[in-house]
Order: structure tokens, then C-alpha cells, then sequence
């Protein structure tokens, strides 16, 4: 992510500006066409390694970094695919945007971002 | 009574370990909360500026996985024999989520106020292994917004 000085914020993908807030607009600008739901999901499961260090860190308490990296990156991904499905329809833009993570088999985490695909002028 | 000492061990390992970490951790927290006053986090969706002044708007996330000592868990399972206040999970989700919204935070340290700011918290890896871990990932996230320099 970075932030090119001119207007708003970015998620570059393929060259295209994608900007991306949890509000109903784009502050600041006007909505001119929506696209309707678009969404981005991705399933991780933690290696061994990782379970292992966690266990340890169990006794002690305290922050699991390794799980932390693996839920970001993760949710990373599943924003980007996201944002290549509202690329596709068209948009520049996807707002009111939602996440949610649950659980679905033992050691494995979906994480799930879903958002309204629009076009800003 | 191997067995009986190792527990006994764990639980002295996890009290001493786990005490000295989270008072380290909140010392942290209390620190960055003072120096990140100045973005404020709000829960609702408007935007106390005209919107010519605004420059960029775009979402920002934070998180963090944070688990449980062994004494902590011990306690907390003697608790649900008699039920009431678990005191040592609060400070668990208490320094999650304070965490997150911190590292929201830090992500735009240019954002004039972060609006409709989301906290969530879910409890990974719950069945993982025979134990229940008590391991929680709080996640905060908001739009934060930058206005244009004067």
C-alpha cells in the first residue's frame, strides 16, 4: 500500500487506483454507478512450525507474532481478490467493506472481506 | 508425580513469565496510547470536516493474536466450576484489542481522525491440539482520513 500525494488513498492493482473505505462513500467525492457485492475469501491453515512455537508460547502467555503474520497476510489476500473482482466489473472503488473470520476445520481460519463495488467521479 | 511436577512447573514458569510480560505489555500500551493521541477513533460515520478539505480517504487495519499464560488458564478453568467473573481473560481481550486499535493507529500516522472504527475479535485455533487454547485475534479497522495541508 502506499499513498501517492495526489487524491486519496491506493491499493494499486494492474495500475488502477482502488480506493477502499468501510463508510458508505468515498469522503469527499460522489458515487456515480455501484456494482453491487463483491467479496474476497481465502483459507489458511498454520504450518507445523508455527503450531509448535505457538504451543511454547502457550505457557507463557503473550503475543503469537507468527499467527498474526499469517492472519494479516491472509486477510491481505483475501482484500486483494476483493478488489480483482471490483476491478473487473468495472469499479474504482469499493466502500462500506466487512470483515469476518471463522473457523471452519480444526487449525484452519477463513478470513472473508466483502464490500460494495462502486465508481467515484 | 512426574506428571504433577511438570504441571506444578508450568504453572510456576507461566505465573512469573506471564506476570512480567503483560506488565511489560501494558507499560507499551500506555506509552503508545499517549504518543497516538492526537488520531482520534471514532465509532461514527461522519466526518467532522467540510468535504473540500479533505485529501484521501482509505481503510487501515490492525490486529494482533494474543494468547494466555498456564496459570492464567488453570485459574480460569477452576473458574468454570463455580462460574462468575473471569478476571484473567479480561486482561487477555483488554490487551488484544487495545493493540489492534493501536497498530490501526500507526498505520496512518498522517490521518487526521479515523471514522467508523470496526473491532472484532475471534478466537483462532481454539481446538488445536488435545488443550483448549485460550488464543484470541482482535482486529480493528476504520477509514482513516487525511485532509489537505494548510
Amino acid at each position: 500500500m502506499e499513498n501517492s500525494g495526489e487524491h486519496s488513498s491506493v491499493k494499486t492493482v494492474s495500475g488502477q487506483n482502488i480506493v477502499i473505505t468501510n463508510v458508505e462513500t468515498i469522503p469527499g467525492k460522489r458515487i456515480v454507478e455501484h456494482f453491487g457485492l463483491v467479496s474476497g475469501s481465502t483459507i489458511r491453515a498454520k504450518h507445523i512450525g508455527r503450531d509448535l512455537m505457538a504451543s511454547l508460547k502457550n505457557i507463557v502467555g503473550g503475543e503469537l507474532k507468527g499467527y498474526t503474520q499469517l492472519l494479516s497476510e491472509s486477510r491481505d489476500q483475501a482484500t486483494r481478490r476483493m478488489v480483482r473482482q471490483a476491478v473487473d466489473l468495472g469499479a474504482n472503488a469499493v466502500v462500506n467493506v466487512r470483515f469476518s473470520t471463522s473457523s471452519v476445520a480444526q487449525g484452519a481460519a477463513e478470513l472473508y472481506a466483502y464490500g460494495t463495488a462502486v465508481r467515484v467521479e | 508425580m512426574n506428571d504433577l511436577i511438570l504441571i506444578l512447573a508450568l504453572t510456576a514458569l507461566g505465573y512469573f513469565a506471564g506476570t512480567w510480560a503483560e506488565k511489560r505489555h501494558y507499560r507499551s500500551i500506555r506509552e503508545r496510547e499517549k504518543q497516538l493521541l492526537h488520531i482520534p477513533a471514532i465509532t461514527m460515520k461522519d466526518i467532522p470536516y467540510p468535504n473540500g478539505e479533505i485529501r484521501s480517504s482509505r481503510l487501515v487495519e490492525g490486529s494482533a493474536v494474543i494468547s494466555i499464560d498456564y496459570f492464567k488458564r488453570l485459574l480460569a478453568g477452576l473458574r468454570n466450576i463455580f462460574g462468575g467473573t473471569i478476571i484473567s481473560y479480561e486482561s487477555l481481550l483488554d490487551r488484544a484489542r487495545r493493540e489492534a486499535l493501536l497498530r490501526m493507529k500507526e498505520s496512518a500516522p498522517d490521518a487526521a481522525v479515523i471514522i467508523n472504527v470496526r473491532i472484532e475479535t475471534s478466537a483462532i485455533g481454539k481446538y488445536s491440539a488435545k488443550r483448549n487454547i485460550g488464543c484470541i485475534e482482535a482486529l480493528a479497522y476504520g477509514t482513516a482520513i487525511e485532509l489537505n495541508k494548510q
